[in-house]
């Protein structure tokens, strides 16, 4: 065995014992620490499949924000008020038919995988032929952006839609409020100290990430993941307090991505069609759509992990 | 065997595992959990496909696809997160004193 597959051997036992004992732990705080990890560990999985960007996008927001978002969760609900879902079907029978059959589906997928050819050429020739006419190096944000824009316009509806769903669940009282508990951190504490240290990094690798994301890995959805944690940061440690969800600029954020976007797809009407970026200008224009969205995908993501107002403006 | 089919199978496996937790989980926030392992399970499985031709570099199309597909998981989970937190406030019991002022002294509720 050659050595870098015995590390993917290695990484591979360990991705699934850490997401078995995430799913099987006890404790619930122990379940998502181990969640987290899991997710790095496959970030660095998919940096060994050669697709950096997912990498990113994996670690930024499957690992860092979702592990965020079910720390807040479970702190807010509490050890003992755990929802039960399911408190009449704990019996050991239930369990183990459910673990067969999911064991069975695994199998399948397992059997299916490996019936495939290896020689499967996808569509790379076909992308690096229609990145070369756009000028963009990076093909994934070619796909992202130029020729599956449609897919990234819906995705951003969806991130808006799911922040309506989120703020819809608003009691009266409060709606138009400020989201969470107003954060107190020790001004001499590790918290707050990182508070002050990691924000400035954390904008310079966020513009980094969507001004490098035409030519390298990187792009809106990385860099607004990385603000968007800049921004909490920067809450959570007490330097800055939750916004209330009514105020006018924190909405223009939100849709400003969304509306460049839908504006740069109806322009496109006049030279060819709905979503048709002139090839003479598509960096240009990438780039300014890019930018736009990096903006609203950082404030719709942290305001996702704020979650709804709870107290008033 | 080669990485990219052995990533294939690690997919493969953490849908069940993922599955189980789904469907197994003692509370909501595990179910949460057990879907977001499905979610990258799946992810796994499909981006493994994308980078099985030993020599044409990584197929870009499902790299681009499985990038929209975390965002929207992570969406998915914000609203069931936000759902389950509304659902424990309608019906969680009163506290006992005592337990008073805890995280929620400040809600109007």
């Amino acid at each position: 065995m050659t050595a870098p597959l015995a590390f993917d051997v290695v990484l591979g036992v360990l991705l699934l014992g850490v997401g078995l004992a995430a799913v099987l732990a006890r404790d619930q705080f122990a379940a998502i620490t181990l969640f987290i990890v899991y997710g790095l560990f496959v970030a660095i999985a998919w940096v060994r499949l050669d697709a950096v960007d997912v990498a990113l996008a994996e670690a930024a927001i499957g690992a860092g924000l979702s592990g965020v978002l079910l720390l807040r969760a479970a702190g807010h609900l509490g050890h003992r008020h755990e929802i039960a879902t399911s408190p009449s079907d704990d019996s050991l029978w239930r369990r183990l038919g459910t673990a067969t059959l999911c064991a069975a589906l695994a199998g399948m997928l397992a059997l299916l995988s490996l019936s495939l050819p290896d020689e499967i050429a996808g569509l790379r020739e076909a992308v690096d032929a229609g990145s070369a006419e756009t000028g963009l190096r990076n093909p994934v944000t070619a796909v992202l952006l130029d020729f599956r824009g449609y897919d990234t316009l819906l995705e951003t509806v969806v991130l808006f839609a799911a922040l309506i769903g989120v703020w819809s669940l608003t009691p009266d009282q409060v709606w138009g409020g400020r989201p969470g508990l107003k954060e107190h951190a020790r001004p001499d504490g590790v918290l707050a100290s990182f508070g002050r240290l990691l924000p400035p990094i954390g904008l310079m690798i966020g513009v980094y990430l969507v001004w490098t994301g035409a030519d390298e890995p990187g792009g809106a959805f990385q860099a607004g993941t990385v603000l968007a944690a800049v921004w909490m940061l920067a809450i959570m440690a007490g330097l800055a307090d939750a916004p209330p969800v009514s105020r006018v600029r924190l909405r223009l954020a939100v849709v400003v991505g969304p509306l460049l976007f839908v504006a740069v797809a109806v322009v496109g009407i006049l030279v060819g069609g709905f979503l048709v970026i002139p090839t003479a200008h598509t960096k240009t224009i990438i780039l300014a759509i890019e930018t736009g969205l990096t903006l609203s995908i950082a404030a719709t993501l942290a305001l996702l992990v704020m979650g709804r107002p709870r107290r008033p403006a | 065997m080669t990485a990219p089919a052995l990533y294939g199978l690690c997919g493969a496996a953490l849908v069940g595992i993922g599955l189980y937790g789904l469907l197994a989980g003692a509370s909501a926030l595990r179910r949460i959990l057990g879907f977001n392992v499905v979610g990258s399970g799946i992810f796994l499985y499909f981006g493994s496909l994308a980078a099985r031709h030993p020599t044409l570099a990584v197929d870009p199309v499902p790299q681009a696809m499985i990038i929209t597909g975390i965002v929207v998981a992570l969406a998915g989970t914000a609203l069931a997160v936000a759902i389950a937190i509304r659902l424990h406030d309608e019906t969680a019991p009163a506290r006992p004193p005592g337990e008073a002022e805890d995280r929620d002294a400040c809600d109007p509720r």
